[in-house]
């Protein structure tokens, strides 16, 4: 299958993102080059990627704080109002004994921000100290990371079908808490923090070696 | 089309030369493993079906109540379109539209865009911009959540289980089909047989 040992970039030329066409790419020029086939912008490595994609998770590890500090949903039931943030939400349901619920809102609330975050974090670290270790695993890291971050909207969706459905006059209802728009903050920038890295990066320090 | 391909990994840019895929074969990259080609059987055939299907569905998701909330006389009924609408009423626009854009919006576009895309072509014909639009819908893809928008209603429904009685809406059942129709299309989709079509300017 294999007929080369060399990258697009070294080759000068670069692989469309969105069709795969390869096409050939000058080298060292600031110009825009676009995809002679879909018309989209071709880069041999996303333009900026280390610094955007830290900036972006910079960001998100900000408003992780407001996000888990602050009430994600405020209840008022017959004249009581509680406020309750994500891991109070997670407590409750543990202590309650549904244990699948607590299990899904800890997994997609809590653990899988984190562990995005971490992981993003990680690789931007081992790609600027050109790192050679393990380069097949690291990538593998990277293709979770970005599969993974979407299920964390799942408590925005809740936040929304409860505001909806529970508005039961005196009896009961539900507000949105302002977590609830620093979550989704967070959500999206770790999105927009994984399409920004670029995974040739990690693979650009095993091509130095071998000249 | 039927000789060798040669494709730089996405995800480690090295350079391979492909030979065409047996029917349902995959290509791997040689040094990092993601996947290079994948031929889908009756790719063309399957995707614009389940598309079909799924705009159908949509409709019927999004017009009719999926849950409602019943404690004695009174009577809470919730289409999708309402969510969105108390987030906004509540002061929290920017959720509203986040919501409306990922659950909404960007489904129906795409399903839009694959019929315009496949239709045509499944009658060897090529739309206008084919392109540009496959080119969108390929790109929106991160941001369609309804599967994840169906685990939301099944966590709020075990929530509120205690509060009150929940009634299941027509609707409800049209969310389920959907996200298993949108995943099927999505997995049956090889979008190297509408790149194919498209002619490369020189």
């Amino acid at each position: 299958m294999n007929g080369f040992s060399l990258t697009a970039q070294k080759a000068c030329l670069a692989g469309c993102q969105s069709c795969h066409l390869v096409s050939k790419v000058r080298p060292a020029t600031r110009g825009k080059y676009i995809c002679p086939r879909c018309g989209s912008v071709i880069h041999q490595r996303k333009p900026n990627s280390i610094q955007r994609t830290w900036a972006l998770v910079i960001g998100a590890f900000i408003f992780y704080i407001p996000a888990n500090v602050l009430p994600i949903t405020i209840v008022t039931s017959l004249g009581k109002t509680q406020a309750d943030t994500i891991l109070s939400g997670v407590l409750y349901f543990i202590a309650t004994g549904m244990w699948p619920i607590a299990a899904v809102i800890f997994f997609a609330s809590i653990f899988v921000p984190v562990l995005k975050l971490i992981i993003l974090t990680y690789l931007l670290i081992s790609v600027q100290k050109k790192s050679r270790w393990r380069p097949r695993d690291r990538t593998r890291l990277y293709r979770i990371t970005e599969a993974v971050g979407r299920w964390s909207m799942v408590d925005i969706y809740v936040v929304t079908i409860l505001v909806a459905l529970v508005k039961l006059g005196a009896l009961a209802s539900i507000e949105a808490g302002p977590a609830a728009v620093y979550f989704a903050a967070v959500v999206v920038l770790t999105m927009f923090a994984a399409m920004n890295f670029d995974p040739r990066l990690i693979w650009d320090a095993m091509e130095k070696e071998d000249e | 089309m039927h000789s060798d391909t040669i494709i730089a990994c996405h995800e480690c840019d090295l350079l391979q030369r492909v030979r065409p895929l047996p029917p349902g074969g995959v290509a791997r990259c040689s040094r990092c493993g993601g996947i290079l080609l994948q031929h889908k059987r009756h790719s063309l055939d399957r995707t614009l079906s389940f598309t079909i299907a799924g705009i159908i569905l949509f409709v019927v998701a999004n017009t009719y109540p999926f849950l409602a909330l019943k404690s004695g006389s009174l009577v809470q009924e919730t289409t999708l379109f309402t969510g969105i609408r108390e987030l906004s009423a509540q002061g929290m626009p920017e959720l509203a539209v986040l919501v409306f854009v990922t659950t909404i919006l960007i489904p129906l576009l795409q399903l839009l865009g694959m019929v315009y895309v496949l239709g045509p072509l499944k009658f060897n014909k090529t739309p206008p911009g084919l392109a540009i639009i496959f080119r969108c819908v390929r790109s929106m893809q991160p941001w369609g959540m309804m599967e994840v928008f169906m685990l939301g209603i099944l966590v709020s429904v075990v929530k509120l289980a205690k509060m009150a009685s929940i009634v299941p809406g027509l609707a409800l059942y049209s969310f389920a089909i959907l996200i298993f129709v949108l995943a099927a299309a999505a997995a049956s989709l090889d979008p190297h047989i509408v790149w194919e079509r498209v002619a490369i300017e020189k």
